[in-house]
């Protein structure tokens, strides 16, 4: 399913131009040529990714029984499904999905949206060192995901940094630590998407804005109803790309549980795999964690191509 | 709250048509660069934050408010971070920028290289290798580490400079923008030429095609390094020896320490600042590149 939605350039692209190759064709020479081009990526793509997604697969089929007393060690056993109804049934990976569930439907819409606004304001012609301001709000993504969440861990800490004297609430307390966290993505991130909203803005044509500016539109109104839907293959990929990192989340609860006991070891999904693998050592289970991971990122995505292509037609 | 924004925005212009132009521009720019200057500060601060912290001995943290400097530390700091555990920072330091630097230096190449010939040269498996490459495009990291981290134990290469190095070379988003750079920066017609002359293919490739690429390149040189970067997970659960360590992971390993020994707190403040001041300028001094870059990656 993951590959129906890009694969269509791909055959596109390839009848436009195999007619054009078949003519000539001295076939061993090209061959040799692609085997030196294309082989160095092959046996990486092979390496890294595709033998390492069938292990994984074959991992989580497999689980480790101890026989007897436990002297021995312990035989792989096949139990097919297995691993999978237990990790579904666990209550510590169902509530890692509705953290980063909760934290997807809050820190992608306001993400985008913040990034919109502050998009179409730099578009527009009174802003003067247009270059200034986006790189102001850039920065924070050339930051490492750990330094960003070191420094907001100590921003929020009470005693060193000045957040938690600001705020009514303790930013690291079990009730604002998922606020907290969307704070410190959001703030990673926007400045990126920003960047991308605004490039994507230039090229919708000045014919239509000015048109609808004749017509009495109003700059708010140009912005949501001309612009907005101009840009929306931009802002559909971006929310693809943000739900997908959303899903993977684990670097800043990571950092944060240093700093309070409010994110616990299976707070979202990739930490479970961690935990699963490193600290518990059920590598079966740990498997079929990730697997349900990538699968569920791998549909997501393609849903959300797939609407997008139909809001374009 | 970021709701709230175009609608004030609007509410400016709202009642604009009936007042003189002058005075509805005006409210309307004060609200922009209102909200402007907002986004800005909220960028911006915590770095700001970063810069004094990393001056203040840990005495001064409770003592002084959060942007004021306190006694200026930032030398002994300095100097306390360079000394601890037998100078491992700079090893911290050199290790990323092995990572990073050089591998997405490798790795631009390895996909150039990959994405010109699926563009340009008919061989058989091409569709394959391409829709393997979209599909590896959605496979999670994280959803990677673990098989990774078993095969290398299987390859006794855990705890290895390879066990990092080797997997961040793989950038199947890359392959995929050097094949779209390939075809719209490098006409067939250059390279018939190039042929007709009876240069080999690999040659051709280098010599007339990867100068025609190089904005490509470049683009994927900048997304590499900064995914390399960031990567975490992989160096986290490859890696036991500090000295192997990326900075990052390094930092991460003193705040866990930290909570035990507060003396730590400095070193991880300090040690970070230190550790974005060159990306941070890289990121200023490298604008163009970086803007056109994701300018092209993102309208994809």
């Amino acid at each position: 399913m993951s590959v129906s939605a890009p694969h269509r350039p791909s055959s596109d692209a390839d009848s436009r131009c195999a007619p054009r190759k078949r003519r000539r064709k001295p076939p061993r020479r090209t061959g040799l040529a692609a085997f030196a081009l294309a082989g160095p990526f092959t046996v990486l793509l092979v390496g890294t990714v595709l033998i390492p997604v069938a292990y994984a697969v074959y991992l989580s089929l497999f689980t480790d029984r101890f026989s007897g007393l436990g002297f021995e060690s312990p035989r792989r056993v096949f139990i097919a499904l297995g691993n999978y109804w237990d990790v579904l049934a666990d209550p510590a990976f169902q509530v890692s999905i509705r953290n980063v569930v909760a934290f997807a439907l809050i820190q992608v819409p306001l993400m985008i949206a913040l990034a919109l606004v502050l998009a179409m304001l730099l578009d527009s012609a009174v802003v003067r060192l247009k270059q200034m301001w986006s790189l102001a709000v850039f920065l924070p993504y050339a930051l490492p995901g750990v330094i960003a969440g070191l420094i907001w861990a100590y921003l929020y800490s009470p005693g060193i940094g000045p957040i938690a004297d600001l705020l009514p609430f303790d930013p690291l307390s079990s009730g604002a630590v998922l606020s907290s966290i969307v704070n410190i993505a959001t703030w990673q991130w926007v400045g990126y998407n920003v960047i991308i909203f605004y490039t994507a803005l230039q090229a919708v044509p000045k014919e239509l804005t000015e048109a609808a500016h004749v017509d009495g539109a109003g700059a708010f109104r140009i912005a949501y109803s001309i612009k907005t839907p101009m840009i929306k293959p931009t802002i559909f990929v971006s929310a693809v790309f943000s739900i997908i990192g959303s899903l993977q989340l684990f670097t800043e609860p990571l950092i944060l549980r240093t700093f309070t006991s409010a994110v616990n070891s299976t707070w979202t999904p990739s930490l479970y795999v961690y935990e699963s693998a490193f600290v518990s050592g059920d590598y079966g289970r740990a498997a079929a964690a990730a697997v349900i991971l990538a699968l569920a990122s791998a549909v997501l995505s393609a849903l959300v191509m797939r609407l997008s292509k139909r809001s374009n037609r | 709250m970021t709701a709230v924004l175009p609608e004030s925005g609007s509410a400016d212009r709202g009642p604009a048509r009936a007042k003189p132009v002058h005075r509805s521009r005006w409210t309307s720019r004060t609200a922009i660069y209102f909200v402007l200057v907002l986004a800005a500060a909220y960028s911006i601060l915590p770095l700001i934050w970063l810069v004094t912290a990393s001056t203040k001995s840990l005495g001064d943290f409770s003592t002084t408010s959060a942007f004021e400097f306190g006694d200026f530390n930032l030398w002994n700091n300095i100097q306390t971070l360079f000394a601890q555990d037998g100078g491992v920072f700079v090893a911290w330091i050199r290790n990323s920028v092995l990572y990073a630097f050089v591998g997405a230096l490798i790795g631009a190449l390895i996909c150039a290289a990959c994405g010109y010939a699926i563009a340009k040269i008919p061989f058989r498996g091409r569709n394959l290798l391409f829709g393997l490459t979209l599909t590896g495009v959605l496979v999670p990291t994280t959803a990677l580490a673990l098989p990774l981290y078993l095969l290398a134990s299987e390859l006794r290469m855990v705890d290895t400079f390879w066990a990092v190095f080797i997997p961040v070379l793989t950038n199947p988003f890359g392959v995929y923008l050097a094949r779209v750079y390939t075809d719209s920066a490098v006409p067939d017609e250059i390279l018939e030429a190039a042929r007709i002359d009876g240069a080999s293919e690999v040659r051709t490739f280098f010599t007339v095609a990867m100068p025609l690429m190089r904005p490509g390149i470049v683009t994927v040189f900048l997304f590499q390094f900064v995914a390399i970067w960031n990567n975490f997970f992989l160096p986290l659960i490859m890696l036991t020896d500090p000295k192997l360590f990326p900075v990052s992971l390094g930092l991460y390993q003193w705040s866990n320490r930290a909570t035990q020994f507060p003396d730590y707190n400095p070193l991880v403040i300090t040690g970070s600042m230190l550790a974005i001041l060159p990306l941070i300028l890289a990121f200023v001094v490298l604008q163009r590149q970086w803007r056109s870059g994701l300018a092209a990656g993102g309208i994809k």
